[in-house]
């Protein structure tokens, strides 16, 4: 197939950046279907790398492994040679209403994972404090979660994720339930964070233009039992903003994204 | 919605109403004078059972019955179903018992439980504490069992012990339909320890005191006896109600 963005962007170029996350010879199946099977991959350090892929491909499946939340049936996923009990990382659901606790107050929200982690009280306090700060966020913390807004919600679970200092923090598809306003002031905010931390990140997303945009590497999968289809890099420097959306690099990547999700989809 | 400038009045409503009806019956007498005395002869005799008089006396012994009952209910089901509910497959091998004996009218069990405690006060309580348990029981059970699977992900995915999922998020999760247990339980501890009063050997609380006014014809005393049964119910079930919102600010959000 032709190239229409012609050499000016570069992809399949999984050009060698430092691994962070590496995933050896990882196998799953749900009941009858393998969903992954010797799959193997390296998530760059320091680095946005987005997951995106067909409908049931095993998208979140993939994150929720290597965070813990679902057991791999094989396969080895390190941090740097370190197991996932000897890291400190951070995850951000999609319903952030549904992962957030009610009872307590947003600030107490964030606070959680360093009671957890028996850090004393007044270090908490500090350390959330910090935090705020240092992402310049402007929500009432003492209001309970139910009464933000639903960006503000998820901007307290990803500051719940954040507070623990992660070496990686995971994302799945965390603005798909906003409305697309929300999405974009959210879209900002998380290139902030990102810029701001320098944070590992794995954002899962079913949004291809949200992928892209916010993404180093976007991690194109295939349907079950997924291998990689293309692992493409968006070098476009940040920030980037509403400008990005037209830019040509931008454009071809997404483009070349559709092309080779919508041959997956059709391989089916 | 529009709202009005005469909503707040609306409740009053039904209230005079009934009223009025009233004295229309007392006043047409359409019905017995004898056994449809009027408000004001009944609510004087409420004035006065409550103000120092026999009535007074034998509401505060169904509050205290009541309450014990409920007490006793609580202790033993929340715990109990904080554990049947953490472990679904143990909620399943005894939800057929406790269905069963949640459907069982408590007044069914009065002669067993005569039989065993004996004519007392023990008796009225543990049949009205038998019966408010099950439901509670059934209540906190469910409300474990439906914690949200995500909310207890996130706890295990920031690293909580098994033991810290439990105290920080499933207890807190099932304190909503704890309370639906607690509201339903102290309402269905009241109706069986009125008619426990009414029917095992009693000679004090409400139950006891509409039975006894009945006997001896006393329709005011009746009538007052029954209004403060009312009333109580409605204040015990305002109070949890009460409670609940200040201490599960966030149900249904």
């Amino acid at each position: 197939m032709l190239d229409p963005a012609g050499p000016a962007v570069k992809r399949n170029t999984t050009a060698p950046l430092p691994a962070h996350v590496t995933i050896r010879g990882l196998r799953k199946r749900f009941g009858g279907a393998t969903i992954y099977d010797g799959f193997d991959l390296d998530i760059p350090r320091g680095r946005l790398t987005s997951v995106f892929g067909p409908n049931g491909c095993g998208k979140s499946t993939l994150i929720n492994m290597i965070a813990g939340l679902v057991p791999v049936d094989a396969g080895d996923i390190l941090f740097a040679g370190k197991r996932l009990n000897e890291i400190k990382f951070g995850y951000v659901f999609q319903n952030y209403r549904e992962a957030l606790f009610p009872w307590l107050r947003s600030f107490d929200n964030i606070e959680y994972p360093l009671k957890l982690m028996k850090v004393p009280k007044p270090e908490r306090r500090a350390r959330v404090e910090r935090l705020v700060a240092h992402l310049g966020v402007k929500i009432d913390l003492a209001r309970y979660p139910y009464e933000l807004s639903g960006g503000q919600q998820q901007l307290v679970s990803i500051m719940r994720a954040l507070v623990v200092e992660p070496e990686v923090l995971f994302l799945d598809e965390p603005f798909s339930a906003l409305d697309y306003e929300m999405t974009l002031f959210m879209r900002e905010q998380l290139q902030r964070i990102f810029m701001e931390t320098g944070t590992t990140t794995v954002l899962v997303s079913h949004d291809l233009e949200e992928a892209v945009y916010l993404a180093d590497r976007i991690l194109l999968l295939s349907r079950h039992p997924a291998r990689i289809a293309d692992f493409v890099a968006f070098d476009l420097p940040r920030p980037r903003d509403s400008q990005t959306l037209s830019d040509a690099g931008f454009v071809a990547t997404k483009a070349h994204c559709l092309d080779v999700f919508q041959q997956e989809v059709r391989r089916a | 919605m529009k709202g009005n400038r005469f909503d707040p009045v609306l409740p009053a409503l039904g209230v005079i109403a009934l009223l009025a009806l009233w004295y229309l019956a007392v006043w047409t007498k359409v019905v017995d004078p004898v056994l449809l005395p009027s408000p004001v002869d009944t609510f004087r005799a409420m004035w006065t059972g409550m103000a120092g008089g026999k009535l007074g006396h034998d509401f505060l012994v169904t509050v205290e019955r009541t309450v014990y009952a409920t007490v006793i209910a609580a202790a033993i089901a929340v715990p109990l179903g904080i554990v049947l509910g953490a472990s679904e497959r143990l909620y399943r091998s005894v939800e057929f018992v406790i269905d069963f004996f949640r459907s069982t009218p408590a007044s069914a069990m009065f002669p067993l439980f005569l039989v065993i405690f004996g004519v007392g006060d023990r008796t009225k309580i543990l049949v009205a504490a038998f019966g408010a348990a099950l439901v509670i029981l059934f209540n906190v059970a469910y409300g474990v069992m439906n914690a949200r699977k995500t909310r207890l992900l996130a706890a295990k995915v920031m690293g909580a012990s098994r033991l810290r999922i439990l105290v920080d998020v499933l207890l807190l999760e099932s304190l909503p339909q704890t309370f639906v247990g607690l509201r339903n339980g102290v309402s269905l501890a009241l109706v069986i320890v009125v008619v426990a009063e009414m029917f095992i050997g009693s000679t004090d609380g409400l139950g006891n005191r509409v039975f006894e006014a009945q006997q001896l014809f006393a329709m005011p005393d009746m009538y007052a006896a029954i209004f403060a049964s009312g009333a109580l119910g409605y204040g015990l079930n305002l109070l949890f109600l009460t409670i609940e919102r200040r201490f599960v600010h966030w149900a249904g959000k």
